[in-house]
């Protein structure tokens, strides 16, 4: 097969059998996207951009033109069950005057504004792209606003150009970190824990909290998933940090390691598999002996009660072969176990910002024919997809239509998705949704 | 819902809070998309045409291409004539479009790099094109994105020629396919030979094949924008959107345009047509006075319905205008009509079509304004509907006000996209919206003893 391929994309492809890094050498990845190719990606300001937007109560004000800021204004779906000034877009909107003479005045003005008419106690200040070039020192701004108002705000040094999404989920931590360290005071909430990296997209944060909950285990802050400034600030009592969105949040649990000497372990909440393991490792982790039993019941009643469910669903699935084109490496691994339990084989998986080690496990958990890729584009998606004759992609918001016009079933794994895909309950939403799209009875209108 | 939004309302001076516009360079990818077989080409780093092409997917539902220099630390000290010129021999070798339109951004314009420059040192396949136009993000929006580009088009492809083609130019205005279709449609019925241009239809509404093509059939050919340069005439419908493509294809070759209004409501269609028949000397056949009598039939009906009802109509100013005709035609009272593009000929232009109606001293009206300040207008004193975007559904949640969604973006409903508001056919649809919306409201609230089945 000599698909239409670059040179420069073939080392961030693995494939046994056709043209690319099928020798065994690893595969390139956690770099910026080839000029000229159709990237799925986004920049450095998207990946902060997210990772902090569903802190509840903060005002993000964003540095620049409209438009980085119009493209980010709610559209995480991230819900909260406190403040929603999150889901409003704030911006200093700059014109082409302070582009020549410096938007810093105007920056200056917004937080003034912010504070005095909205009391805003937490605003997070995003440079964009022109910001890092006009040079406007953002950090001055944030520094003086913070010591006359006496409140929090944080500047998100994050032009699009300096690095890749990677890069911003770091930004991001970074401001995380400067939010609970004031609060810091040696003090411990002893066997209670932080959940990061999951930012209740349809409420999927609340879903593992309240297993959590059931057997015994106080969680302090969620990060960022309906987090406010408070609850934020009881981050550093912890006695454990797990962390489900190993892209965006490992950087941040390690820094909380370092500084106050919070553990840490990866979990996944997506499929029976996952969720199952990662309660009883965090029971193990913090809990004794009477969480950790009550954790195994959870587990037991409620992998059981999903058996008839799944029996129900397996026989429509079986044999299906899947595509999965996700952000993070750690929610590809969860995919194709999940696609493990259900029948389904994944013949194609890629990812925008995955890591060497996401990707030796991914190796490890597909079949040798598997197309594995990294930050892969359109043309490359159709061509594995239709050679490896997927039935579904997993994928966002830019990948749904182009399955559809192939004529593949679609589910949403990102911002989009409708319904809770995490924990036992997100299994079924989960089964549901790849049944109703790939037995579509629209399907049969398409010859 | 939007517990932020205080009634009182205050000066801002510096802070833009929930906008009604976005930046240059959205609108010039779209404008790109209506030209066969072109790859839009974003020249900045590659979070922007990630963005734009996650806000037209979710505005179309369809797949939305475009390529990106993909800036890096570098390229901004050093410019980025080497990534564009990298970039555009890697999109000839792989995607093959037969033209690529090369935008800029907000970076690219502030570092300074000179694209016409680029594309003339370009190693350029035979055959093949490379244009560009620039679309910095701090001016404007994505309205002088769209026109940009159009002009962008013109200035490297529309070829002066001594003898007159024939044809008539139609230029469409930042409109949905659905809407590019009914003006094509009502063209052909008054037998007018025309290029439409730029043309999204074909192209964002395609049909489901079970193959993905990265060029659909759609779009304006390459050859019919060389040929805008010899049209008799160009029919520009926008007022706002459409100034500066005529007058770059004026200067270029001598074209003359009638800048009207987008054809949305009785007056501004019948205007359409009369211009098209003006130049064709064509009868207006009997299926558009059907469609006509019609729809003002309908209006009459159910003027009782709407009559004095007030509505906030808020987007583009092209839109904004065009359904706030329609509006104060059915009898209603556009009492806010706002959108985020900064230009005063919005302003104005609303201005006399309000005096015509005689309710200028009952309406608000503005341009540079975001949706939080709509939302304050809408608190001191509220209206019966929403006409607009999707944005505006926070407001009518909090507000609890019916809402007709039109324009751009539509982000949270299908099928808007293939379906005119232009014409008659789309003056049809948007007076059966308004009625239901406001209609469902009343019977969801009224007294059980007062919904009635008959209406």
């Amino acid at each position: 097969m000599t698909a239409d391929i670059l040179e420069e994309r073939k080392k961030s492809i693995i494939s046994s059998d056709f043209c690319c890094q099928g020798d065994g050498s690893g595969i390139s990845c956690e770099k910026e996207s080839v000029s000229g190719a159709v990237s799925q990606r986004a920049c450095v300001y998207c990946g902060a951009r997210v990772v902090l937007n569903p802190i509840t109560d903060a005002f993000h004000i964003i540095h620049g033109p409209i438009g980085c800021s119009s493209y980010t204004w709610d559209i995480r779906g991230s819900l909260t069950s406190g403040s929603d000034v999150f889901r409003n877009s704030f911006s200093t909107d700059l014109k082409e005057r302070d582009i020549i003479f410096g938007g810093t005045k105007i920056l200056e003005a917004a937080v003034d504004e912010v504070v005095a008419k909205h009391g805003a106690k937490l605003i997070f200040v995003y440079a964009t792209c022109i910001v890092g070039v006009i040079g406007d020192d953002i950090e001055a701004v944030c520094r003086a606003a913070t010591e006359k108002y006496k409140i929090l705000v944080i500047p998100v040094k994050a032009p699009g150009f300096s690095g890749t999404k990677s890069q911003g989920y770091k930004l991001a931590c970074d401001a995380i970190m400067k939010v609970i360290a004031p609060a810091y005071d040696g003090s411990k909430i002893p066997g209670s824990i932080n959940i990061l990296g999951d930012y209740n997209l349809s409420g999927e944060m609340w879903i593992i909290e309240g297993y959590l909950k059931k057997i015994g285990i106080k969680v302090n802050a969620t990060i960022t998933g309906d987090a406010s400034m408070q609850t934020l600030q009881t981050a550093s009592k912890a006695s454990l940090n797990i962390v489900q969105c190993a892209g965006s949040s490992t950087y941040l649990a390690k820094r909380m390691e370092e500084e106050w000497g919070i553990p840490f372990i990866k979990v996944s909440f997506f499929g029976v598999e996952d969720t199952s393991n990662s309660i009883l490792r965090v029971a193990q982790a913090v809990g004794n002996e009477e969480v950790i039993a009550k954790a195994e019941e959870l587990i037991q009643t409620e992998s059981s009660g999903l058996q008839s469910f799944l029996d129900k669903y397996k026989p429509k699935l079986v044999g299906k072969k899947a595509a999965i084109y996700v952000g993070g490496g750690f929610k590809a691994i969860s995919l194709i176990r999940q696609f493990n339990e259900l029948g389904i084989e994944t013949v194609v998986v890629g990812t925008q910002t995955g890591q060497k080690e996401d990707y030796d496990i991914i190796r490890q958990l597909s079949n040798s024919g598997t197309i594995i890729m990294d930050d892969a584009n359109p043309s490359e998606l159709e061509t594995f997809m239709k050679e490896k004759k997927a039935d579904i992609l997993v994928g966002g918001v830019k990948e749904r239509p182009l399955a559809y016009k192939l004529g593949i079933a679609f589910c949403d794994h990102n911002h989009e998705r409708k319904h809770a895909l995490a924990g036992y309950e997100g299994v079924r939403n989960f089964v549901e949704e790849i049944n109703l799209s790939i037995n579509s009875p629209v399907w049969d209108l398409l010859d | 819902m939007l517990d932020l939004t205080p009634k009182e309302i205050t000066e801002r001076k510096a802070l833009r809070i929930n906008p009604c516009k976005t930046c240059q360079p959205v609108g010039a990818l779209y404008c790109a998309l209506g030209v066969h077989k072109c790859m839009p080409h974003s020249h900045g780093s590659q979070g922007c045409v990630s963005y734009h092409r996650s806000v037209l997917a979710r505005h179309f539902k369809e797949p939305a291409i475009a390529t990106t220099s993909s800036f890096s630390e570098g390229a901004c000290v050093f410019g980025g004539g080497s990534n564009v010129k990298t970039a555009v021999k890697n999109i000839f070798d792989i995607y093959d479009p037969d033209i690529i339109a090369c935008h800029t951004t907000c970076l690219s314009e502030t570092i300074g790099d000179d694209l016409n420059t680029y594309i003339q040192q370009m190693d350029i396949p035979t055959g093949k094109m490379v244009i560009h136009c620039n679309t910095p993000s701090y001016v404007g929006s994505h309205i002088n994105g769209f026109f940009n580009m159009m002009a962008g088009f013109i200035e490297y492809l529309a070829e002066k020629a001594d003898i007159c083609n024939g044809k008539i130019g139609i230029f469409p205005g930042f409109v949905n396919p659905g809407d590019m279709r009914e003006m094509k449609r009502i063209a052909e019925l008054v037998k007018a030979d025309y290029i439409m241009f730029p043309d999204t239809s074909g192209v964002m509404d395609a049909p489901i094949t079970g193959r993905y093509s990265m060029y659909p059939k759609g779009g304006t050919k390459i050859a019919d924008i060389k040929k805008l340069g010899a049209v008799r005439r160009i029919i520009a419908l926008g007022e706002i959107t459409e100034q500066e493509p005529c007058m770059v294809l004026k200067r270029k070759c001598n074209i003359e345009s009638d800048i009207m209004p987008l054809p949305i409501g009785i007056t501004n269609t019948d205007a359409y047509i009369m211009s098209l028949t003006r130049l064709t000397n064509a009868e207006v056949p009997y299926s558009l006075e059907e469609e006509r009598g019609q729809i003002v039939d309908i209006m009459l009906d159910s003027s009782a319905h709407v009559f004095g009802k007030k509505a906030a109509i808020y987007g583009d100013p092209d839109t904004v205008l065009g359904i706030a005709a329609l509006v104060l035609e059915m009898g209603m009272i556009p009492k806010y009509m706002l959108t985020g593009t900064p230009m005063d000929s919005f302003s104005k232009k609303a201005q006399v079509l309000l005096n015509k109606y005689g309710v200028a001293d009952q309406c608000q009206v503005k341009a540079a304004g975001d949706l939080f300040e709509l939302h304050q207008w809408i608190k001191n004193e509220t209206v019966d509907i929403l006409i607009g975007t999707t944005y505006g559904k926070q407001i009518a949640k909090a507000e609890d006000i019916p809402m007709v969604r039109a324009g751009f973006p539509v982000l949270d409903r299908h099928a808007h996209a293939l379906q005119p508001i232009v014409g008659y056919k789309g003056a049809l649809r948007l007076v059966e919206m308004i009625l239901n919306a406001i209609l469902d409201k009343q019977d969801r609230i009224c007294a059980d003893e007062d919904l009635e089945i008959v209406l």
